[in-house]
């Protein structure tokens, strides 16, 4: 399994027994924090849109490993708004780093600056397309919080449709035998061409729109926002804001250890009183994306194996 | 007599020529006319059992328009095995396998065939590629090769049905959504 000079664009490229590898270089990252593992080396991190988790954690886990980070968070103070291209910049760019970080609101970026780039490039997200490291991280909670990633019963909550942490997610842990709970309204369910995968590895799921139907069979629930700047038209935002809330009379009727996830920021869809009960997951999820980060780094940069 | 044997030879380029030039006494005269439109050519590529909405969408992924030789395209034809069909006749050009692959993606049970001096030299199998490239565009606005100068390239995600993913932005297509390059 060689990981060095890899580039990290989608979860799709990447087998279970890679998957796992990773995860246990995660652990390690964890255990040892600190450390001058990618002392001389370089971070460029291109965002090209807003981004505050993502951006901050990769510059905070590159300097935790004595590494240093170049880059921008607004293109507007860049080439490309004197009509520079992705493929120049990411050409002028590899000049400047070891590895390069994108975040772009054009799906397939990523792809592109990778084929651009002769250093590794890690996909930051790229429209509603991929986000891989946020998946990373989030099988990298569910295996901490539940103690293992086989045979769990997963739910989805909120934005199905539009919610890139959920497709990505989803093709994650097809590897590990799990029942998967799709909550949506029908205009905002999993697009079909995820279930018709689904049935196609006989992986067992259900989708509803009632949020109370199966919260007994429960072990993880993922909730999403509804991300008002992926609707096409405000008005159909308009009409599935707020639609699910947990809360803590929801807590009534789930199985003690089930955990909620988020992949944050939230809006109103968990309510603030479900942060101080045992469930809440999210913030340590979020909390995980530096040891995953560190991992990712020190692997596509060569440091560890 | 004299003319019925110049539509004979005209015909034979494919199976429903020959068995109509057979039966070309019981032709009706309109019916005689509407087959010389796409009158037999001595030398080039014919495909037949084109699905009718894809003969268009074939003369374009073969660029014909720039073609500086005869373009025959015929469509609405009646066809015992696929309905309706298509006919395109490239005169005074073979086309290669990779050039029939390209074709594929919108009709994958065409019949090619490589004519010369007015006989069938080759038959051409038509074979979906495994990756398709710079033929058919995203149908997603916001994936990079609809916004940089970027060729398209998509893998064969389903054969049947035709299901294509977008190397870049990983959007999944149906036949319904190729529109050509």
């Amino acid at each position: 399994m060689e990981f060095k000079n890899r580039d990290v664009i989608s979860i799709t490229d990447f087998s279970k027994e890679e998957l796992l590898h990773i995860l246990k270089v995660v652990r390690q990252m964890e255990q040892k924090p600190k450390g001058s593992l990618l002392k001389g080396k370089i971070l460029a991190t291109l965002f090209f849109e807003p981004s505050t988790r993502t951006r901050l954690s990769f510059t905070s886990a590159m300097e935790q490993l004595s590494g240093t980070v170049i880059g921008f968070s607004n293109a507007n103070v860049t080439s490309i708004q004197k009509g520079e291209s992705l493929w120049d910049t990411i050409k002028m760019t590899e000049q400047y780093a070891d590895a390069i970080v994108i975040r772009h609101p054009l799906e397939g970026s990523a792809r592109l600056a990778a084929e651009a780039a002769s250093v590794p490039v890690i996909n930051g997200g790229d429209g509603s397309n991929q986000h891989p490291t946020q998946t990373m991280l989030d099988i990298y909670t569910i295996q901490k919080i539940k103690g293992k990633l086989d045979g769990l019963h997963i739910g989805f909550v909120g934005d199905l449709k539009y919610g890139r942490t959920v497709h990505s997610l989803v093709i994650a842990l097809s590897h590990f035998n799990p029942t998967f709970y799709f909550i949506a309204p029908d205009e905002l369910q999993i697009p079909e061409n995820y279930t018709e995968e689904l049935f196609r590895k006989k992986i067992r799921h259900f989708k509803t729109r009632d949020l109370e139907r199966f919260s007994k069979e429960l072990d993880v629930l993922y909730v999403t926002r509804i991300q008002k700047e992926r609707f096409p038209d405000p008005l159909e935002y308009e009409k599935f804001k707020g639609i699910y809330r947990i809360d803590e009379a929801f807590l009534q009727h789930v199985k003690k250890d089930m955990k909620i996830m988020h992949p944050l920021p939230r809006i109103d869809e968990i309510d603030k009183n479900v942060d101080k009960t045992q469930h809440a997951a999210y913030f340590e999820q979020a909390a995980n994306g530096i040891p995953v980060r560190k991992a990712l780094l020190a692997l596509v940069l060569g440091k560890v194996r | 007599m004299a003319k019925r044997k110049s539509i004979n030879k005209k015909m034979r380029n494919t199976r429903r020529g020959k068995v109509r030039a057979k039966k070309a006494s019981s032709v009706p005269k309109e019916e005689l006319k509407r087959e010389l439109k796409i009158s037999a050519i001595d030398e080039g590529t014919v495909i037949d059992h084109i699905p009718t909405d894809a003969t268009f969408k074939v003369a374009e992924i073969l660029d014909l328009e720039n073609h500086k030789g005869i373009v025959s395209i015929a469509t609405n034809l009646q066809s015992k095995r696929i309905g309706k069909k298509g006919i395109v006749k490239v005169g005074g050009k073979s086309l290669t396998q990779d050039e029939v692959n390209k074709i594929a993606i919108v009709a994958p049970e065409a019949t090619v065939n490589i004519i010369k001096n007015y006989d069938v030299k080759e038959k051409i199998k038509v074979k979906t590629p495994e990756i398709i490239d710079n033929v058919v565009k995203c149908s997603n606005p916001i994936c990079i090769t609809n916004n940089e100068q970027v060729p398209t390239k998509f893998y064969i995600a389903r054969k049947d049905p035709l299901k294509i993913k977008c190397h870049y932005c990983e959007r999944i297509m149906g036949k319904e959504d190729i529109e050509i390059v």
